[in-house]
């Protein structure tokens, strides 16, 4: 009988096993074959360099940049979209009046949740497109207009938004925009994500603390952050991922993808500039290789910090 | 030089996907594309063997079919239909099977080590880098297409073409590029709205300077510029510092040479910009290149430089009345070459190596040389072919303008190499150039950041250098 059943599994797994391992296992372990050549891209002969490609990489300047980038799209996303998508939560679950009904969300929480988690149906792609008409550097931007009719923009100095490399607190002015969109267009996944977390919280435990006293301030800090421990967890590594891509809204909205001047180089426009423009994928290989470990070794030490003792309800 | 007028906003999901999996942020797809480059198998031309002839210089087969990839950036793709028709007059039984897309390099690029098209008109922003192509010998040396007798005229192929045709698809010594388009570039302005005003077109800074502060009357900004993409600012730039100096301190810096940027008068040609950008003489906000071109439709801006494609690529929005008219880049006094303009031939044309019918890319291209198929680009993209005498029969305020600045000028052409052949540095200068105009670097400081980029990729021993000679 167990037999049968150790067959019946195996036949079940064969298949999809199979087809992971060719097309994502093996990919892999060909990228990082193709990050130990010099292979041009266009090609089909290539020269082993060994380590050469890992050694450049730690030379290059361009790669400095983009890594501090990256650095702060992930402190920043997860933590702004985290905490936006938390107080969210609370305003749409816990944060309204109590009645007879017991504990619930603000008036009208239902209306909000579609349209906060509006921005996760569109694509990313179509997301930067329509941020590009209201980041627009002149007075047909929806935010530059705005500002500009009733006075607290000049006409002739309009926001340059992601054309714009000055710092802000000491990082250039075109990544905060880009965060702004990157924490807009997450929000509302968490917050669907921390909602359904917070209505497994049973209600008779904010009925408690409220008796005992507890205001609002009280009950998130105290009962409802902590007993979503797991969920925040899981998305900090999520947001890590996409702290560490944010490709799309760097080569669609930044002049020059990466630009002005470099000011938002991130890892992946300087591989797919050193990929796709120079002609060298072994070298584009090796940041990929060195990203994906970086990433992997992030994610391992996130869940690891995080992990901590189940509390049962 | 090829540069064209390309859509840049259009990135459909699929093919960012497809980028951002190639450039291996998903390492998985990655991967799977770049499997899909290697191992391959050579393959065997099948179109040719058939008898050559005057009619058939490359012994095309009947009943061999060539597929042909045509950029349908600001040019369209109309014109290729054209010549589709001119080539299956000559060739009934070949069959041409025809299909446009902005996205060569996403949808051309994994085939190139296997399977390619035979023709492919390698242009837009998603091109494949040429001199990649070239030095991994994924694409053909067209030099027996120059000497192949012109379709629809006496003399070869080469004969047939404009000034510097040839030397803009030759690198190392062999020509690998047909460029179809001829495009020349300048100061633009609605002649219609000058003739109202009393105002002339300036033709040097200093007239220029004279007329901004009457056009700031007018509410207008003399000038706009694109200043997202920063090739467009470079193009200017550059012309200003071939009409200063001369041709050589262009060759010089296109040729990595030591100290070329420091040449005595390159500052002092730039200067003018850092001027220009100081005075605040820009139209506010950081537009690109649709954005700017539209400004200046609008009325908004005075000026705008770019190249001869803005007839076609804004066609939709000219509003009745507007001149559109080309002028030459200002120069100022004592310049070594005010006459050079800046013209080259662009939307270039390419011949895998690996296409399987080599001879029917070749016919093609001949047919699209003719001079029944230029006429039909002029008349159809209101720009210039690269074949001679295309634009003489096409009533176009912007066409004219642009033959007669042809003709005004001297025969030489300005044209720039080193974006061509060092992808660092056209990146660099293209940043530098938005800098400069964006007021963040002086004229000194720009010229001494692209020497400073120059020496780092003479130095580097895993760049290929290249020489220009002409």
């Amino acid at each position: 009988m167990r037999h049968g059943v150790a067959r019946f599994v195996t036949g079940f797994l064969a298949l999809p096993v199979a087809l992971y391992l060719f097309y994502v296992v093996w990919p892999f372990a060909q990228a990082a074959g193709y990050s130990l050549t010099d292979w041009g891209g266009y090609s089909d002969s290539q020269r082993f360099v060994g380590l050469d490609n890992y050694v450049r990489l730690f030379s290059d300047e361009l790669i400095r940049k983009a890594f501090w980038h990256n650095v702060f799209f992930l402190v920043t996303v997860p933590l702004f979209t985290i905490a936006l998508a938390l107080f969210l939560a609370f305003l749409l679950n816990v944060g309204g009046r109590e009645d007879r009904a017991g504990i619930r969300g603000v008036f009208g929480s239902g209306m909000y949740k579609v349209i906060f988690f509006f921005p996760q149906v569109l694509s990313l792609v179509v997301i930067a497109v329509m941020w590009q008409q209201i980041y627009r550097t002149d007075g047909q931007g929806l935010i530059n207009g705005l500002l500009i009719k009733i006075g607290l923009v000049d006409a002739d100095n309009p926001i340059a938004f992601t054309a714009d490399p000055e710092p802000f607190l000491g990082v250039p002015a075109v990544l905060w925009w880009l965060l702004f969109i990157a924490v807009w267009s997450g929000a509302g996944f968490y917050m669907v994500l921390f909602s359904a977390a917070m209505q497994s919280i049973p209600k008779d435990i904010y009925e408690a603390a409220i008796l005992d006293g507890a205001g609002r301030f009280h009950t998130f800090f105290k009962v409802t952050l902590p007993l979503l421990r797991d969920s925040v967890s899981v998305a900090w590594v999520y947001l890590g991922f996409i702290a560490l891509d944010m490709y799309a809204l760097v080569f669609v909205m930044t002049p020059s993808q990466g630009g002005p001047n470099h000011a938002s180089e991130i890892f992946a426009s300087v591989i797919q500039f050193n990929a796709f423009q120079k002609g060298q994928f072994g070298y584009a290989c090796a940041i990929a290789v060195a990203l994906a470990i970086f990433t992997i070794l992030l994610a391992a030490l996130q869940l690891r910090i995080t992990r901590r003792e189940r509390i049962e309800f | 030089m090829s540069v064209s007028p390309e859509k840049f906003g259009d990135v459909s999901r699929r093919t960012l996907l497809r980028r951002a999996a190639a450039a291996g942020l998903l390492a998985a797809p990655a991967a799977g594309l770049l499997s899909a480059c290697a191992g391959s198998e050579p393959s065997k031309s099948d179109g040719g063997g058939a008898a050559k002839s005057k009619d058939n210089p490359f012994g095309v087969k009947d009943g061999s079919a060539v597929k042909v990839v045509v950029f349908n950036g600001g040019l369209g793709d109309q014109w290729a239909k054209e010549d589709k028709v001119i080539f299956n007059a000559k060739h009934p039984n070949v069959t041409v099977n025809m299909s446009s897309t902005q996205k060569i390099k996403t949808e051309e690029q994994p085939k190139m080590a296997t399977q390619p098209s035979d023709l492919v008109m390698n242009s837009g922003a998603d091109m494949m880098d040429r001199s990649t192509l070239i030095n991994e010998g994924a694409i053909e040396s067209l030099d027996d297409l120059l000497t192949a007798p012109a379709w629809d005229s006496e003399g070869t192929v080469a004969d047939s073409l404009l000034p510097g045709t040839v030397a803009d698809g030759t690198q190392n010594g062999k020509f690998y590029v047909v460029n179809v388009a001829y495009t020349v570039w300048g100061n633009w302005y609605n002649a219609a709205l000058f003739s109202k005003e009393g105002w002339t077109a300036p033709t040097t800074w200093d007239d220029f300077f004279a007329l901004a502060p009457k056009i700031k009357a007018k509410g207008m900004a003399p000038y706009v510029h694109d200043a997202v993409h920063g090739y467009y600012p470079r193009w200017a730039l550059f012309a200003s510092i071939w009409k200063a100096v001369g041709k050589q301190a262009v060759v010089d810096i296109d040729n990595l040479k030591d100290g070329a940027w420091k040449a005595d008068g390159i500052v002092a040609a730039l200067e003018p910009w850092e001027k220009l950008v100081k005075d605040r003489l820009l139209l506010p906000g950081k537009l690109d290149h649709t954005q700017s071109q539209q400004a200046f439709l609008d009325g908004k801006a005075a000026f705008i430089q770019v190249g001869t494609w803005l007839k076609n690529e804004m066609a939709a929005t000219i509003p009745p009345g507007f001149e559109m008219t080309i002028s030459d880049y200002w120069s100022k006094s004592g310049d070594k070459a005010a006459k050079d303009v800046f013209a080259s031939s662009g939307e270039g044309f390419v011949v895998p190596s690996k296409a399987p019918n080599k001879e029917a890319a070749k016919e093609f291209l001949r047919a699209i040389l003719s001079k029944a198929g230029s006429a039909k680009f002029a008349e159809l993209t209101k720009s210039l072919a690269s074949t001679k005498g295309s634009g003489d029969n096409v009533q176009d305020s912007a066409l004219a303008s642009a033959n007669s600045l042809m003709k005004n000028g001297s025969s030489d052409l300005i044209s720039v190499k080193f974006p061509d052949f060092y992808a660092d540095l056209d990146k660099e200068s293209q940043n530098l150039s938005e800098e400069l105009m964006a007021g963040r670097l002086t004229a000194q400081q720009f010229v001494d950041k692209m020497q400073a980029a120059a020496d780092k990729v003479a130095k580097d021993s895993s760049i290929k250098k290249q020489t220009r000679t002409a």
